[in-house]
């Protein structure tokens, strides 16, 4: 039924009191939880339910939700409104998962374990965590089923958006999100309420808005654990940014790799289609807007935003330069405001509680809450919401649990392929645009991949470079060539082929990509490479002169060789895949370097440091 | 009217004329690669940088392409400075080592200085630099036959799926507009051939040589809506024509 600005606070106030009556049995149905099985969880509790007789009646729902962002943890299993935390389940445990619901009685095999304090903890909200992250981007990601648009009504879902068209101006929107201070979530940290304004200002009667989902930073997921688990506050979000700008027609790129959470968007426009909530007269008011969904191959170029314009016009995804703005002269030559998934969910959040609320979040140049994707030799890998200023140490050691296997830190790549890595010294640094940018990485999304001792940064740098090599759309002549000779300069590195000379030739490179590249992808290419070899130089130095890499990485660099301190355990030779270990028990092992490929296995193993990585020589 | 500076000039403009439109006008050189007065520009070759401020800047200044900023009053534009001249020099290495045998790069390269390339030399490499002239020219002006595929270093210019191209009249456009001869053609008395499909070049009705393709005459009867006949006449002949029925005329 299409609601209106009279009727929607009504059906709000009932589906409030009804859904405070539930208990609910939450299943994560995101992608990763699905692929180990979390649908199958899902039917197995449904069956138990109806078996115990407690399906359909009313206090019980079963819900399958979006992806909560722990999925090492998953298929996760939750109890609402008691916040029961049930990791890793399988569908057997079904059975045992039902009794506790009605006995609540926790199923002990299934709770969380502390990695530190080795205790098992029975809600998530004792969980470190999720304790200390505040989830506003992700309010609802992981506690509604982002295919009921009543859920997401139910928890103030569209009460901003009823806020704006009840009264507000296009005006007022716009210095309300200025005034909350709100920065572009996708990479830039561009000033939203600024570039609102100058659509809203630019001439033409066709503007369009888009909602950027072409998450493509390795490791990075929080696009599309929000897409596909809280679609409508996404909507909701581009529904009051067209409001502010006058647009009347929008698009949602999302990769096609993401194939859950396009069906998800699919859904929920068409829900809030039928609900008044997008297309013709939307909640009686007269104001029109209607989204569209536009899906893309997956080019990492095409998350930059004129490649982005130019793949929905049905072009190939070449950047332009943005001498003339997108909001001047964007999609289809019209005034255009393009804005991340993240940027977009806040928006409803500062309509709703107003631009003083959010401000108060966060540090003075960066406002509000950031998404992290925290990746590698953590603890804990998953999306972690915190506010923005919250410092690298307490992020990576507190919240994600630090490195496993009590190894040492030794740096921390944020922002993707275009950011750097920061090393152990910058770790008090606080977490926003400006603070990253100065130290020589950048936000970007908010990928962030810890690394420890056994990471080499000559060979994170060339992993890097070599994804950006095969992502660059191959325009201009310092992306397409200049990452292809630092790719090969750094190739060499790590085969113990360098160069005295290497270090210039690279400085080099990275000033003619950073000077002279076209768009952002290759001006920020540099990126990853510039901050290794700024904070990680005699490694690199180490890599060509020495002939040594200390991280064991690059076999043709380094050796292992098994010290006195070897106890003959025998773990080291069991977990040698070419066996080239030999040694009797308790007696010292010795590796044969002729058979020995330099996998590091037995060094992995090890639990008394007796194997060393030397140099080759 | 919009005033700015071009290395210490002033120099005038009205709406949306390019930096490097201004520069050239006031004789003020900048190379290009990638730029053809007969298409959009593209800032492929990255050659044309030029390094701009405001007062109100306070020293920050930016590089930019001259080939796509548009002129902006009280702009201060510089096109040699250091960081001008090292952008260039350095792009200009990429292109020599991946075009070493290109003329125009060597030529370009040599006026910089540069003689042998410092990166590796790709040995396969030929001469094609992705100006993009060539499928600019041919989307604009003919039948866009040829455009960019591939991404990053794998992308070329092709005809779709490598075929012979179905609507390629042979005109030569592409060719003759590359700077660096990168596309390969034969020519044999009356029969062409380029992009994997040959052509029978008309002779002249008047007196014999060469004129265009048939496919080449045909497409643009069409869209002139002449004859197709018409352009079987080479261009001396041509001129021969019209100075006769001019000479008519006059006397």
């Amino acid at each position: 039924m299409k609601q209106t600005l009279a009727t929607l606070p009504v059906l709000r106030a009932k589906l409030k009191e009804e859904r405070s009556k539930l208990r609910c049995i939450m299943v994560c149905c995101g992608t990763g939880c699905r692929a180990r099985g979390g649908m199958q969880v899902a039917d197995a509790i449904r069956d138990e339910l109806s078996a115990a007789g407690l399906a359909g009646s009313v206090p019980v729902e079963l819900t399958r939700t979006g992806c909560h962002g722990w999925c090492e943890q998953g298929p996760i299993v939750t109890f609402e409104p008691e916040g029961v935390f049930y990791t890793q389940v399988k569908p057997e445990k079904a059975k045992e998962i039902v009794a506790s619901f009605q006995s609540g009685e926790p199923v002990s095999k299934l709770l969380f374990r502390d990695t530190k304090t080795k205790r098992s903890i029975v809600t998530y909200h004792e969980i470190p965590f999720y304790s200390k992250q505040t989830r506003w981007a992700m309010r609802n990601v992981g506690r509604i089923s982002p295919t009921e648009i009543g859920q997401y009504i139910a928890r103030d879902g569209y009460k901003a958006l009823e806020k704006v068209l009840s009264g507000m101006t296009p005006e007022d929107v716009i210095s309300e999100v200025e005034k909350a201070g709100l920065r572009g979530r996708g990479g830039g940290g561009f000033d939203a309420g600024r570039k609102w304004r100058s659509c809203r200002k630019a001439k033409g009667d066709v503007k369009y808005l888009i909602c950027n989902g072409d998450e493509g930073d390795p490791g990075a997921f929080m696009d599309r654990s929000i897409m596909e688990a809280d679609p409508h506050g996404v909507l909701e979000g581009m529904i009051i940014a067209a409001y502010a700008i006058g647009a009347r027609e929008g698009f949602i790129y999302v990769r096609q790799e993401y194939p859950l959470a396009v069906e998800h968007l699919g859904m929920a426009i068409a829900s809030a289609r039928e609900n008044g909530l997008l297309g013709e007269n939307i909640l009686g008011t007269g104001f029109s807007f209607d989204i569209r969904i536009a899906r893309g191959g997956g080019a990492f170029v095409c998350g930059e935003s004129s490649a982005l314009m130019r793949s929905i016009e049905g072009k190939p995804g070449e950047p332009r330069a943005k001498y003339v703005h997108a909001t001047d002269r964007g999609l289809f030559d019209r005034p255009t405001v393009l804005n991340n998934v993240e940027t977009f969910i806040n928006v409803p959040l500062i309509l709703d509680r107003g631009a003083a609320w959010f401000a108060a979040l966060g540090t003075d140049g960066s406002k509000g809450t950031k998404a992290f994707s925290v990746v590698g030799k953590v603890n804990h890998n998953g999306l972690i919401e915190v506010p923005m200023g919250m410092s690298l140490k307490e992020l990576i050691f507190d919240v994600a649990g630090g490195i496993p296997k009590g190894r040492t830190f030794k740096a921390v790549q944020t922002g993707g392929p275009s950011g750097g890595c920061l090393p152990e010294a910058l770790l008090d640094l606080p977490v926003d645009f400006d603070s990253l940018t100065e130290a020589g990485s950048m936000m970007g999304s908010g990928g962030l991949i810890v690394m420890d001792d056994r990471n080499c940064m000559v060979d994170v740098a060339r992993y890097f470079i070599h994804f950006l090599v095969e992502e660059s759309c191959g325009k201009c002549v310092p992306c397409r060539d200049g990452l292809k000779q630092l790719l090969e300069i750094l190739a060499r590195i790590t085969k113990g082929q360098g160069r005295e000379d290497d270090l210039d030739k690279i400085d080099s490179l990275c000033f003619v990509l950073t000077e002279g590249s076209l768009c952002a992808l290759g001006k920020s290419a540099a990126n990853p490479v510039l901050s290794t070899v700024r904070h990680f130089r005699e490694e690199y130095e180490q890599h060509i002169k020495d002939h040594f890499c200390r991280a064991g990485v690059c076999r043709d660099l380094c050796r292992y060789e098994i010290t006195d301190a070897c106890t003959g355990c025998t773990l080291c030779a069991k977990a040698c895949p070419v066996e080239c270990i030999a040694g009797d028990r308790k007696q010292v092992h010795v590796i044969d370097q002729s058979k020995c490929t330099r996998c590091g296995s037995c060094f992995d193993v090890c639990n008394f440091g007796a194997v060393e990585v030397r140099s080759a020589r | 009217m919009i005033r700015l500076t071009i290395d210490g000039r002033r120099v005038e403009s009205r709406n949306g004329e390019y930096l490097l439109t201004l520069a050239r006008r006031a004789g003020i050189e900048i190379p290009t690669l990638c730029h053809h007065e007969a298409v959009e520009p593209a800032g492929a070759c990255r050659l044309c940088m030029v390094e701009i401020t405001r007062p109100q800047w306070n020293g920050w200044s930016k590089l930019v392409t001259a080939c796509l900023y548009p002129a902006e009053e009280g702009l201060i534009v510089k096109t040699s400075t250091e960081r001008v001249l090292r952008t260039r020099r350095e792009v200009l290495e990429l292109l020599l080592a991946r075009s070493p045998r290109a003329e125009a790069v060597r030529r370009l390269a040599a006026q910089y200085g540069i003689l042998e390339p410092k990166y590796a030399v790709d040995q396969e490499g030929d001469n094609c630099i992705l100006c993009d002239i060539c499928t600019r020219v041919c989307a604009t002006h003919v039948t866009g036959a040829i455009s960019r595929v591939n991404r990053g270093v794998a992308k070329k210019v092709a005809t779709p799926f490598d075929e012979a191209s179905d609507v390629c009249v042979g005109c030569m456009a592409c060719a003759r507009s590359c700077p660096t001869d990168a596309i390969a053609f034969s020519q044999d008395g009356a029969t062409r051939a380029i992009w994997g499909k040959t052509f029978e070049v008309v002779p002249c009705t008047v007196c014999g040589a060469p004129t265009v393709t048939r496919e080449q005459a045909r497409w643009m009867a069409q869209r002139k809506g002449v004859a197709e006949e018409d352009f079987y006449v080479c261009d001396v002949c041509k001129v021969a024509k019209t100075g006769l029925s001019c000479r008519k005329v006059m006397w």
